[in-house]
């Protein structure tokens, strides 16, 4: 049995661990990554599950990759290119469209053709979103300070936190305050009254969770389009070169580059402890390695439930992350495609159908979607962002074909008698009627179909329950109580344990985010 | 023509409380009332001979301690009665469950369902006690004026800080957890029995448009418990001679001090000269001059209805007109021919209280997922009290008077709109649903009375009549309350106050906001 | 596609320039000509026609129409009479500009409101209590400016309304080719000018008559740059470039009173509530820490400046819109200018500024940051009243 030593191991090799591992290794640490599967990037992969097509198996979009990280990276260098997403067009069942589009006057133009006051209330909430986007900025990129200790040196975070507060416009604080409360179904009634405008920018408000567009606390998400905006990014929505298993090796290059050595099928059966700290890890084969950092990028309940003995987590730790919510709530299709859809209310090939399709014609109808979930069935009719990746990026299909990605809210993980093959193929042919109803060309050109239920998502992608963001943020589960309260700021009851994944502030998505603020945590920098 | 220091618009119990006060301080007062009784929301009717109903609210969770003893209410007649049995859950798949005022006693009975939840069940009950002594603080205090606290704050966040302190940190964590969620996690993290859950889950949602699983809910919740007798989860409290008696001991305490009561006298228009609010005008014509106004009508009726709204900046009406009301709550009064006789009560004593129709999480979100599209609910939500257990002298000898609080029966109705068809329906429900509880309610049925939200509104004056004046959500609590910078009883209007329900302190029979806003009125009275 | 005017059939084929600007989610000529110049001296010597569709149009009326309006703008609706046309900005809470533009008095109780920006919402959100509709009649009304000396003989040949007695900022009803129309003697050029109103259905006919009987007057089409020349000229205000409205600004800082703006005179603070009237008060007590005025650079300064490196002064022949920098003569930021152009009529180097109210009066010599050969210089200028061009045609009339 060989034992190696590192400085730090990183447990699993999905986007956050990596953006960890490049961090550790610049600063001059020797890192190991260890990925379970054969491929790296945990759910952002790019999979040729067929053979000529890549599909980007699992997340799809990079919504919110922290431009610093592409910055200090030089992510760029080592191959990485995001290629805006255009617009957003939302089919209709009467036959009627929406589409946001990059240019403002055709927006402009087109929701007033729907509504003239939306369109005039659609700038002016872009405004305020934005003032909300600066000040919500340094949260992001804030190691949540413990309010609940009255420890002098977390006393200290939490004065922080209360002069950021103080320092926050009034107006601007109040309408914080509504957009961090509310469902977003009642913060757009107060700008909206177009259904289509409505649900569409609903639905981003929850992706991912376990909530409907009329659960408080789902309007905060509204926010993440235009935090992208003033990140100097150079649009909130990005597709990855090469499908998002592209973002995940870029980063690994960049690791490398400084240093670290990443391992794939290197599965870790446990974290080793030594009283009351960590040293190391098992593989499944038995190989240990020591290290005098161990960071875990699974979620929570993976790395505090599978990998430590319970022994060594004090019991009300283990409470909180027992009570740590986690449901899944999506599942995803991938297709290979013969020919382009034909949407019959927007016929043709037209610009339309490079940027997101959102299935989401009312708040109704997501609403309605959620209350099947609620109950423990897959949506009947199903919420869906879908995007063509394929014509964005040409090379992830043979010329002239396609591949296409749906992904698909809601699919309960806990569904009522289970999941399993066959339910998982029913869940995909609903998706697929669902779609025909708007492009009924859609069942013809299908060549291959790829469902992934939270049931696979768990078996196949470490996900447990199959939530997609490591842990449903919900108002109790973000910053200083993600993942849970006094364990916020990356560090574990365990010391030289630290975590770095999605359930971790500032959460899920591709943005690389907790893997940085971990590095700067372990790296003994508390703000930067 | 005499000129009062202030004058109150609306003689309920929150206005006649701050007249009481203002009285105390000296102040020369005149309490203005549309209708030709006092009381507002808390009356005791008798739409029937011999029937004394509280139409409207019918049960009290607690008073302000200052209140009852500043104003010597009971020496102005004002008899609180704390039934045994706080709430008794029937059930139509089980047994029924009582929670009784004494918590050793629901332990007992707990313990026939589960004897987890027994388990857990001391340790809620003192949890509970934390947070509300916690959140009593803060109600006993106008709120502090976040995100910049003014000097006037420091006292209350000295208090806050000082309460924070001396919990336990793993308490304070649970609080900070506590806050935003939703009553369906609080109950589920700690409970198993579907019986017991429901119960308690009634509470989280009771008069707002939001289901049990709404983030907040546990707010709403704890709002109710705030002036709670301690150790009583759900208590329920009745006024000796029906809930009217409070407003006429107030009135009796008032005038004490010298207050004026005028009934059927209808405020039409608030006189504003300069931006500052400088007197009344009555229905008739008739004006009155005053120092101050305070109006205990909700924010919304005040700002806009009775007050021109001209004289707003636009950015005040836009809050105003914002604040989400949507009533959810429907009455039905029963006069009864004889005792209901639940299934299950095998004595007297459990029926008490409330008798709450609420079997299971799932059946109250199912109730509210009806009204989230419109229509009232499929299977009701019902609060019930016959407080003619407790106090005979309510009804002819032998009779009974059954009170429903029914939810959800939303104001806003998809293609319907309230009238005596849709209200003769919603009454026939209620009684269906109580006889498959108390079989011989029907046939004992010698009147019903019927409030829709519509009525509530027309009759009572509560805008989309809600029971709040104003939805008790996140969004619209403490600081919000009851638009962002006018929290503290004062509004954009010089001189003009409000001290209704809606404001903080406000929602439910609890008489707090009529008290704080008295004391910051005498407070400005005082600095000049 | 970003939409096109009513007036679009007729003005692409002539376009030689391919030259077209956005305005407001529609395309306009930005320049018939490969150079604007014609197009400019159309104005000031002849006629020039301009399309201005696509300005948004509100029609505003019912019993309280007057009433929601004076709440909304600055200046006195109730006290207009039918048939004038007010210019009036209007504001947020903060009395800070959202938007200008013009409002006829079509009727006792209908009028019509033209904003850069849409208002619809704004309008209804001051409309509690009140009785009136709004129509958005910008896709539905063409609009068509005819602007310079022979501005009102060409219109009079077309039309058999009199002319000759409708003052400035008045309109009347008209027919031309058997179109109903409305004429208005308002405009963005500070010149004697009209503006005609009309159903887009019946533009190209508009269109057609007045090129057809123009034409031996010297009529042209003239597109937006040399307009632009025209309203520096006249010293009025564009939004967006000379201020930002209240609800585009990203920073209080960004944002400007109408008092800060020159505009004080539009403001009727003494005409009853409208929103933003509290903080206008308060700021014409105190007084406006900005005030907007004309710049004169300094021509020999220009020559000094330029002849230092070997060259006479090169200006731009496009009316610029970037901020200058400007200082007072001892050099110090006082303020910044936000468009200026050479004026070709008036020979002189012109622009609009913003500067602190303290440091400039009529008659001051400032500085103002212009580049010389990639190099920051600073040229004498002095503060002027605007406007700059004012001929007396503009205004007179025969009684």
């Amino acid at each position: 049995m060989k034992t190696q030593q590192f400085d730090a191991i990183v447990i699993g090799g999905g986007h956050n661990g990596l953006v960890n591992a490049a961090y550790l290794a610049r600063a001059g640490l020797r890192v190991v990554v260890l990925e379970r599967r054969h491929v790296l990037g945990g759910a952002a992969v790019t999979e040729e599950i067929y053979p000529g097509f890549k599909y980007s198996v699992c997340s799809y979009v990079v919504s919110l990759l922290r431009p610093e990280i592409i910055r200090e990276l030089n992510l760029a260098r080592h191959g990485l290119e995001i290629l805006p997403l255009e617009s957003t067009f939302t089919p209709l069942p009467n036959g009627d469209h929406l589409v946001r589009w990059a240019d403002h006057d055709l927006t402009r133009r087109e929701i007033y053709r729907h509504s003239p006051r939306d369109a005039e209330a659609y700038d002016d909430f872009g405004q305020l979103l934005y003032r909300l986007a600066v000040a919500v900025k340094p949260l992001m990129s804030m190691i949540p300070p413990d309010v609940a200790s009255l420890h002098p040196r977390d006393l200290a975070g939490t004065a922080r936190l209360g002069k950021y507060f103080h320092g926050i416009e009034p107006s601007t604080f109040y309408a914080l305050h509504k957009l961090m409360t509310m469902s977003s179904a009642d913060y757009l009634d107060e700008w909206f009254e177009t259904e289509a405008l409505k649900a569409t920018m609903a639905a981003s408000g929850i992706i991912g969770t376990f909530l409907g567009p009329r659960s408080p606390g789902t309007a905060y998400v509204l926010l993440h389009h235009y935090l992208g905006e003033i990140d100097g990014a150079f649009r909130a929505w990005g597709f990855a070169r090469g499908g998002t298993g592209a973002v995940s090796e870029a980063i690994a290059a960049a690791a490398r580059s400084y240093g670290a050595s990443i391992r794939t099928e290197a599965p870790v059966a446990q974290i080793i402890t030594r009283g009351d700290r960590a040293t190391g890890v098992v593989l499944a084969d038995g190989e240990e390695i020591h290290a005098s950092t161990v960071v875990s990028a699974l979620d929570p309940k993976r790395t505090f439930i599978n990998l430590i003995e319970p022994s060594a987590l004090p019991s009300e730790f283990r409470a909180a992350i027992d009570n740590f919510k986690i449901r899944g709530s999506s599942g995803k299709v991938n297709l290979a495609l013969d020919a382009l859809p034909e949407f019959t209310c927007l016929p043709g090939t037209g610009p339309h159908l490079r940027g997101a399709i959102s299935i989401s014609p009312s708040v109704d109808y997501l609403e309605h979607a959620y209350d099947d979930a609620k109950y423990g069935a897959f949506s009947r009719r199903p919420y869906m962002d879908i995007l063509i990746p394929s014509l964005i990026d040409p090379t992830m299909a043979p010329p002239g074909k396609h591949v296409m990605s749906l992904f698909v809210q809601y699919a309960p993980s806990d569904l009522v008698g289970g999941w399993n093959v066959q339910k998982r193929e029913q869940f995909g042919d609903n998706v697929i009627d669902t779609l025909s109803e708007y492009a009924p060309n859609i069942k013809d050109i299908i060549l291959h179909r790829q469902v992934l239920t939270p049931w696979d998502l768990e078996r196949d992608f470490g996900l447990t329950e199959g939530n997609i963001f490591h842990g449903e943020l919900t108002l109790n589960q973000l910053f200083f109580l993600r993942p849970a309260s006094s364990w916020a700021d990356y560090t574990t009851p365990v010391r030289n344990l630290f975590q770095c994944g999605s359930g971790t502030h500032p959460g899920g998505g591709i943005t690389g985010a907790p893997g940085r603020l971990a590095a700067q945590r372990i790296l003994g920098s508390r703000w930067t | 023509m005499t000129t009062y220091d202030a004058i109150i618009i609306g003689a309920g119990h929150n206005g006649l409380t701050c007249a009481a006060y203002l009285g105390r301080a000296g102040f020369r007062v005149l309490v203005l009332e549309r209708r030709d009784i006092v009381g507002g929301s808390s009356v005791t009717e008798e739409p029937f001979p011999g029937f004394h109903i509280d139409t409207c609210a019918h049960r009290i969770h607690g008073l302000h301690p200052s209140v009852t003893q500043d104003l010597s209410l009971n020496n102005h007649g004002l008899e609180i009665q704390h039934p045994s049995s706080c709430v008794y859950a029937p059930n139509l798949d089980g047994p029924p469950l009582t929670l009784w005022s004494d918590p050793a006693r629901t332990t007992a009975e707990i313990q026939s369902f589960s004897s987890h939840d027994a388990q857990q069940w001391p340790t809620f009950v003192t949890f509970m006690a934390v947070a509300t002594r916690f959140l009593r603080t803060m109600y006993d205090h106008p709120p502090i004026q976040a995100p910049r606290p003014k000097m006037e704050d420091v006292g209350t966040l000295l208090r806050l800080a000082r309460r924070f302190k001396n919990l336990t940190k793993s308490d304070r964590i649970a609080l900070l957890r506590l806050l935003p969620a939703s009553i369906a996690d609080v109950v589920d993290e700690r409970f198993e029995t579907d019986i017991l859950k429901g119960a308690l889950g009634a509470a989280g949602i009771n008069g707002i448009m939001q289901g049990p699983m709404a983030a907040g809910t546990a707010y709403t919740f704890l709002h109710t418990h705030v002036y709670s007798p301690p150790g009583a989860i759900r208590a329920t409290l009745f006024v000796r001679g029906g809930i009217g008696g409070l407003a006429t001991a107030l009135t009796s305490a008032a005038k004490r001090f010298g207050v004026s009561v005028r009934t059927g006298a209808e405020v039409q228009n608030i006189i504003v000269k300069d931006n500052r609010a400088v007197g009344v005008a009555l229905a008739g014509g008739e004006e009155i001059t005053a120092r101050y106004v305070v109006s205990n009508a909700d924010p919304r009726h005040t700002l806009l209805a009775i007050l021109d709204p001209a004289n707003l900046a636009i950015g005040d009406t836009r809050k105003t007109k914002e604040i989400k009301f949507r009533g959810a709550v429907a009455k039905v009064n029963l006069a009864l021919a004889e005792r209901p006789e639940f299934v299950g009560a095998s004595d007297e004593e459990r029926l008490h209280g409330t008798i709450t129709i609420a079997p299971s999480i799932d059946y109250l979100e199912h109730a509210y997922d009806d009204a989230k599209y419109g229509k009232p609910s499929g299977e009701l939500f019902l609060d019930i009290t016959i407080p003619t257990l407790t106090d005979r002298s309510l009804a002819p000898n032998g009779k009974h008077i059954l009170s429903a609080t029914v939810q959800y029966a939303p104001y806003h109705l998809k293609n319907h709109s309230w009238n005596d068809d849709t209200r003769d329906t919603l009454g026939n429900h209620v009684v269906e649903t109580i006889s498959q509880y108390a079989p011989n309610v029907p046939s004992a049925v010698l009147h019903r009375q019927t409030i829709t939200p519509f009525d509530l509104e027309k009759d009572y004056g509560l805008s989309e009549g809600n029971i709040n004046h104003g939805e008790l959500t996140l969004d619209q609590l403490y600081f919000m309350r009851p638009i962002a910078g006018w929290s503290r009883y004062e509004s954009p209007i010089r001189n003009l106050y409000l001290c209704g329900a809606g404001t903080h302190g406000g929602g439910g029979v609890t008489c707090a906001a009529g008290y704080n806003a008295s004391r910051v009125l005498i407070k400005h009275a005082k600095s000049g | 596609m970003l939409r096109t005017t009513p007036f679009h059939a007729k003005t692409a084929p002539i376009c030689q320039a391919q030259n077209w600007r956005r305005w407001a989610g529609y395309v306009v000529a930005g320049s018939y000509e490969l150079n604007h110049d014609r197009e400019y001296y159309a104005i000031r010597s002849a006629a020039a026609l301009i399309d201005v569709s696509p300005l948004f149009k509100y029609v505003i009326r019912g019993p309280d129409a007057a009433h929601l309006l004076d709440r909304v703008v600055t200046r006195n609706v109730a006290g207009s009479s039918v048939g004038q046309v007010l210019y009036t900005p209007w504001c947020n809470d903060a009395g800070k500009v959202v938007d200008d533009g013009t409002l006829s008095r079509l009727d006792d109780n209908v009028f019509r409101l033209t904003a850069a920006e849409p208002n619809l919402r704004w309008l209804h959100e001051h409309g509690t209590g009140l009785q009136f509709e709004i129509d958005d009649v910008s896709d539905s009304l063409a609009a068509l400016s005819i602007q310079g000396p022979m501005a009102r003989e060409i219109l009079s040949t077309a039309t058999d309304s009199d002319l000759s007695s409708l003052r400035f900022f008045r309109l009347t009803k008209a027919t031309i080719r058997s179109v109903p129309v409305t004429i208005s003697r308002t405009g963005y050029t500070g010149d004697l000018g009209y503006e005609v109103w009309l159903d887009a259905g019946h533009a190209e006919v508009l269109w057609d008559a007045l090129i057809e009987i123009g034409g031996p007057y010297g009529l042209a089409p003239a597109g937006m740059l040399a307009l632009d020349i025209a309203r520096i000229e006249a010293g009025l205000l564009l939004i967006d470039v000379d201020y930002v409205p209240a609800f585009k600004a990203k920073i209080e800082a960004q944002t400007s009173s109408p008092l800060e703006l020159g505009l004080g005179w539009a403001v009727k603070l003494d005409k009853g509530h409208f929103t933003g009237r509290a903080a206008l008060l308060e700021e014409s007590n105190r007084g406006a820490t900005w005030k907007f005025v004309g710049l004169e650079i300094q021509w020999d300064s220009l020559e000094k400046l330029y002849g230092s490196v070997g060259l006479p002064p090169l200006l731009p022949t496009e009316a610029w819109r970037t901020s200058a920098p400007v200082y007072s003569s001892r050099g110090a930021q006082v303020g910044y200018a936000t468009s200026g152009c050479w004026s070709p009529i008036l020979k002189k180097y012109i622009a609009l500024a913003h500067v602190n109210t303290a440091a400039a009066t009529i008659g001051d010599r400032l500085l103002m940051e212009v580049t010389v050969e990639h190099h920051r210089k600073k040229a004498e200028a002095t503060v002027v009243p605007t406007p700059f061009f004012d001929p007396p045609r503009k205004r007179s009339f025969t009684p």
